[in-house]
């Protein structure tokens, strides 16, 4: 792609944010991660089908372009607080699928030793402090971290990952105005996929949009299309410069939609069909994402074919991975509830 | 099998209590997290939205505080809510309005008013759901005056102590445990009432006592059965209610027994088995023991991803043998 990268950098006064903020190849491994974060859960997904993982998942496939998106201006060292439809987050901050599948098989080589699964799923040596099985459970903790930031001057930003339904959550309103009267560096990022389960936000929440909230705690609030990777981005890096520059929190609604149902048993009952195939077939992130890299002459399908093979090898290998792993030993069993001391 | 005897699952026997309330009592309704058109996490209320209606059963937001509260408020004005949190592990959000407001309020009030309110919690582990969807924290609420606690062991139970719950005056909180939705068993049609309070003798023996709560009552009783071969006779007890507890039923079949084992799914320590042991410790019944009290209770961890480590987190079949074999033949 050298060549083409000439042309690329002199027509890109007119495109979009992000397709002037990142060097074609970044923008390339960001849709070569969107495929990874889709092929993850289609691969769990199908083991999880075949019983070779046991529990539950709550699946992002349909929202990967927020988790992307979101991440992009992070550094390495910033954190997140994560959902229980986390698997893409997990990614996007840099985690290896191996370790998440092995985690999904409940093996010692998995991110939390196999004691946490699909719904704890973290990567905390890159900043994830963790997936949560309580709804807006994570808000106020990445608020804490953010308060951490700030007393103990590491610059990092905190991001908080949560969705429609949490808003709901007095946890939600407890921490967002904290993370206001302290000025803390700390993005709320709501992915609204206009359901908590089964209710939708109309019927569950009082204001038309989330970002609304915000007004309440005297913050930004933001809307962003979270089926366009260039658009959250965008309102994602807006937010953190205000974090770093010490400016306080930002609130980001970022509207998307799951293309599964909330977790393996939901029957969906509560939304029609047609609904769900006009999201696939007219907005999905991954093909929205290919094809204006496409249209811009980021990438050709060559490269898009040579993204598509090797997501599907570090696949395979990660399930391998996950499969030869050592399950935990019975006598481990009450290991990591408290703090060993040596 | 008799062909008349009727058989439905858990669910399905606390699906027909909660109709059968709404029939009888127009004040009756249901409060709740996905418990409308999804019907439920576990499909307990199932199809009672289309059959009552949205003012009867009632979407919440996913505001297990508020929506406690708002169920509280309603009872003492006059309603009877039945709440249902959707894992029990969510009454750690709603602990405030239950613990320090429906509790307390009639005694803070000097008896002016009562709190008929109802909660449901699916609670336990075995489904693969980790740390934060798994637990048993019925002692919890057992530890506060003002609560009565329940854990239906049957399906039978499930619908005759749901009616218990809705007729009385008081909070009472229902532990349902997520593995015995499924179980099936006899449900007699109509309305009818299993008392709380009131512990139930599963199973008549000579050697050992067994008290379990919930899920453990099954578990106690299959290991009652295999260790009938070894000429070990044992006495279950299923206790299914924590508070009141049933004294008399545990102290009078320890005096006959002479050895007790308790048996629950919940962190071993500072848990019903405690409460169990010492009642007995305090008790005439203390003098008839031939053998020191066993309590088997779940492992000192939250409860693990990993399925083998999730089974060895909490008794099983064969650990409930083994102590009870070791206490009938004194190894203990
Ligand atoms: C405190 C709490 N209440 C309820 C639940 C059960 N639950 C898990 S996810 C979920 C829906 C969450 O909706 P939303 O926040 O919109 O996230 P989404 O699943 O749409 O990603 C519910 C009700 C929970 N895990 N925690
Ligand atoms: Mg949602």
């Amino acid at each position: 792609m050298a060549g083409a990268s000439k042309a690329v950098v002199d027509s890109r006064a007119n495109l979009p944010f992000v397709y002037r903020q990142y060097s074609p190849e970044q923008l390339r491994q960001v849709l070569h991660k969107m495929y990874l974060i889709r092929r993850f859960e289609e691969g769990a997904e199908e083991c999880y089908m075949r019983g070779l993982i046991h529990g539950t998942m709550h699946l992002s496939i349909g929202q990967e372009a927020s988790a992307m998106g979101i991440c992009m201006p992070l550094a390495e060292d910033d954190q997140i607080t994560s959902t229980h439809r986390g698997h893409g987050h997990c990614i996007a901050k840099g985690a290896e699928v191996s370790r998440m599948f092995a985690e999904f098989f409940g093996k010692t080589t998995g991110y939390c030793k196999g004691r946490g699964g699909s719904m704890h799923i973290a990567d905390v040596a890159k900043g994830n402090l963790g997936a949560n099985g309580i709804v807006a459970g994570g808000i106020p903790i990445a608020v804490g971290a953010a308060l951490s930031s700030k007393r103990m001057k590491t610059g990092k930003v905190v991001v908080s990952f949560f969705g429609d339904g949490a808003n709901n959550e007095g946890a939600f309103h407890e921490a967002l105005n904290m993370a206001a009267i302290w000025k803390l560096p700390v993005i709320f990022v709501c992915e609204n996929n206009g359901y908590g389960m089964s209710t939708s936000t109309a019927r569950s929440t009082a204001v038309k949009n989330i970002a609304e909230r915000a007004a309440a705690y005297s913050m930004p609030g933001v809307i962003v299309n979270g089926n366009i990777f260039s658009e959250v981005a965008e309102a994602s890096f807006k937010a953190v410069e205000r974090a770093r520059a010490g400016e306080g929190p930002t609130l980001i609604e970022s509207k998307t939609y799951r293309h599964r149902g909330h977790s393996k048993s939901d029957r969906n009952r509560y939304r029609t069909k047609e609904e769900i195939e006009d999201w696939m077939a007219n907005r999905d992130p991954i093909t929205l994402f290919e094809t204006e890299l496409r249209d811009f002459g980021f990438i050709d399908d060559q490269g898009i074919q040579a993204i598509r093979d090797a997501v599907a090898k570090e696949i395979a290998d990660g399930i391998e991975f996950a499969k030869a792993s050592p399950a935990p030993e019975i006598a481990t069993l009450e290991n990591y509830v408290y703090t060993e001391h040596a | 099998m008799d062909a008349a005897v009727r058989e439905l699952s858990y669910a399905q026997a606390i699906q027909e209590a909660m109709a059968i309330a709404m029939d009888m009592d127009e004040r009756v309704f249901l409060m709740g997290e996905d418990i409308g058109v999804y019907g439920g996490a576990f499909q307990v209320t199932g199809d009672l939205v289309e059959r009552y209606g949205t003012d009867r059963v009632i979407d919440t937001p996913i505001s297990e505080l508020g929506g406690a509260g708002v169920a509280v408020g309603a009872a003492v004005t006059g309603m009877r809510p039945i709440f249902e949190f959707q894992f029990s592990d969510f009454a750690t959000l709603g602990m405030e309005q239950i613990v320090n407001q429906a509790a307390k309020m009639r005694f803070m009030l000097g008896g002016e008013v009562s709190v008929p309110v109802v909660m449901r919690f699916p609670a336990g582990s075995g489904t693969g759901a980790a740390a934060q969807h798994s637990q048993s924290l019925e002692a919890w609420l057992g530890h506060v005056p003002g609560l009565k606690v329940i854990q239906p062991a049957t399906p039978h139970d499930a619908k005759g102590m749901l009616l218990a719950a809705v007729a009385d005056p008081d909070p009472v909180m229902i532990f349902e445990h997520k593995l015995l939705y499924k179980m099936k068993g006899h449900v007699p049609e109509g309305h009818y009432i299993v008392p709380i309070g009131k512990a139930e003798i599963r199973r008549e023996g000579r050697d050992l006592t067994i008290v379990a709560t919930s899920i453990m009552v099954q578990k106690a009783l299959e290991a009652a059965a295999a260790l009938e071969g070894e000429g070990i006779d044992i006495e279950v007890v299923d206790l299914r209610t924590i508070r009141p507890i049933d004294r008399q039923t545990i102290i009078d079949s320890v005096k006959k027994t002479s050895r007790l084992l308790c048996v629950y799914e919940a962190v071993k320590t500072l848990g019903i088995g405690a409460e169990v042991s010492a009642l007995v410790a305090e008790s005439e019944a203390f003098d008839y023991l031939d053998a020191p009290i066993v309590r088997l209770g779940g492992a000192e961890t939250p409860i693990p991803y990993n399925p083998d480590l999730e089974k060895a987190t909490v008794p099983q079949v064969p650990d409930i043998i083994a102590a009870a074999r070791d206490l009938v033949k004194g190894v203990r």
